[in-house]
């Protein structure tokens, strides 16, 4: 199979060739190379080791390569998903050291070190997460593209609660946050939905918080 | 995005050594917008300095009995910390108003004060942007500008700084603590933290180039009733049309900063002092001198309706 990154390796192969064409008309006879040798230098790679789901993973990683890329095509956990990939739309949404994040805005090679969770590592279908358990049993999905972001996410907002973490619609800051509805809804605010599952999922949340709606 | 090379350092020394010895370096630390914008090529660093492992992820009282945020604070971290919600409750407010949970998570201190503007036209490569490329034109003058700017803006540019963070911060007479490559530090108001865009608006603050920031200092609490009320288009998770950030004491003064209306958290002493005689008589002074385009002229009475509403909930 062709991997997206093959694909990119050999249009930036043809764009290379083409420019070394381009060259030859302005370069004297005897001073050709050969197409496609006149290639930029290869980009810039960098070692990185952490685990992922419970397991050790070493890669050697071009430097621009976000967390997402390193997961979807380095390590093929694709149950992250890639949307807007400009930290708008959440469906990356990781735990990274018991911390959500949107995995395409950050670096892979920043992560040494870390413990990283994906939608893979939470449950598995034999033995799902009570989240994974609670989406399925309040239809918190339609297309289901958002959603191993908002169940990484909605993973976290109920252990941001807990932890006892301010949001906006938190009425008294001295106080520790309640679980309801709507700190579940506010703190769910970074993972969009165009199938606007939104109700189902704060269900399921209330459902596995274990409270009343 | 273009290629970079990438190095990790552990002292703030040795990240303003970095700097100085490749061109092209950029720091980076939450890389919430610094990547976004590598991705579109605005931002092309050649060299990446990774400051997000400093030591500069403590909050520390002072000895004035203020607080030092250190660079690398969460902003997740900061809006919990048990003293800024008691003490600097307005801080704990803007923080939480801001951004999405995962995006707070990472971001820090210093990089929320640095973030670049969200301004469309500064995204948009295809378009003229005097701050994205200097001298080629503002496209968002004559453009549409409801985002944009009522004061202190320039011919050269309309762009609005996005934090909310900073606008309390603002509010709060923070200070900007740097280091630069020679070790040397300094200490700078958040108040002459950003530069008027003027012909140059391509330099978004005064730092030099590879000067670090290290931390931001509060003064000691000034109690109050502390409000951050934030306008916007959604009820979560989008930058603010106007925001206020108020502290008001007992006796009616205090202080009002404004977020969405100009190239920095925007504040005026005479404005202050007007804050007994109520929204009306404040915002004139705040905003006297703006020039609003047909697009954002409703920030006024946004900002007037807004402060009333500000003053009204902190008169109880």
């Amino acid at each position: 199979m062709q991997t997206p990154g093959d694909l990119d390796f050999s249009r930036r192969g043809v764009l290379a060739g083409g420019a070394s064409v381009a060259a030859v008309t302005v370069v004297p006879s005897g001073a050709v190379a050969a197409p496609g040798k006149a290639a930029a230098p290869a980009p810039p790679t960098a070692m990185v080791a952490f685990d992922v789901n419970g397991t050790r993973r070493e890669l050697e990683l071009d430097t621009r390569t976000t967390l997402l890329d390193a997961l979807r095509e380095h390590l093929q956990l694709t149950g992250t998903k890639k949307g807007c990939d400009h930290g708008q739309c959440g469906a990356c949404t990781v735990i990274v050291d018991g911390r959500r994040i949107n995995s395409c805005l950050t670096l892979a090679v920043m992560h040494d070190g870390e413990s990283i969770t994906t939608i893979e590592g939470l449950g598995t279908p034999d033995k799902m997460h009570p989240m994974q358990d609670a989406f399925v049993e309040h239809d918190g999905y339609q297309c289901g593209y958002c959603t191993p972001g908002q169940i990484c996410s909605a993973v976290a907002v109920l252990d941001e609660i807990k932890a006892g973490i301010p949001s906006h619609v938190t009425a008294d800051l001295t106080k520790a946050p309640k679980l309801t509805a709507s700190e579940m809804r506010e703190r769910m605010s970074g993972n969009i939905c165009r199938c606007g599952a939104y109700s189902n999922i704060i269900d399921a949340m209330t459902d596995v918080a274990g409270v009343k709606a | 995005m273009k290629s970079f090379t990438y190095e990790r350092v552990e002292t703030p020394a040795a990240a303003t050594a970095a700097f100085a010895k490749v061109k092209g370096a950029r720091f980076i630390a939450g890389g919430t917008n610094l990547l976004d914008l590598m991705k579109l090529e605005i931002e092309t660093p050649a060299h990446l300095i990774d400051v997000s492992r400093l030591a500069l992820d403590k909050i520390e009282a002072t000895t004035d009995g203020g607080l030092r945020i250190g660079a690398m604070v969460r902003n997740t971290d900061l809006a919990s910390d048990p003293r800024v919600r008691r003490d600097y409750g307005l801080l704990s407010r803007a923080l939480v108003a801001g951004a999405s949970g995962q995006l707070r998570n990472k971001a820090t201190t210093a990089g929320n004060l640095l973030q670049r503007t969200r301004c469309p036209y500064f995204y948009d490569t295809n378009m003229p942007c005097n701050k994205r490329k200097p001298g080629s034109g503002c496209a968002a003058i004559g453009g549409f500008s409801r985002l944009h700017a009522i004061v202190g803006a320039s011919d050269a540019c309309i762009a609005t700084h996005p934090s909310d963070m900073a606008v309390a911060m603002r509010a709060l007479d923070a200070r900007v603590e740097t280091v630069d490559a020679t070790g040397k530090e300094r200490t700078v108001a958040l108040a002459d933290f950003y530069r008027a865009p003027g012909t140059t608006p391509h330099l978004d603050t005064v730092l030099a180039p590879g000067e670090l920031i290290t931390a931001v200092t509060l003064p000691k609490p000034v109690g109050g009733t502390h409000i951050y009320q934030k306008v916007r288009d959604r009820a979560s998770y989008a930058f603010a049309l106007i925001s206020v950030a108020a502290i008001v004491q007992k006796d009616g003064s205090g202080g009002v900063a404004l977020g969405g209306v100009g190239y920095k958290p925007w504040r005026v002493e005479a404005a202050d002092a007007e804050l007994p005689r109520g929204a009306k008589a404040v915002t004139a002074k705040l905003l006297a001198g703006a020039k609003p385009s047909h697009e954002n002229a409703y920030k006024l009475p946004l900002v007037e309706r807004t402060l009333a509403e500000v003053l009204a909930q902190a008169r109880g």
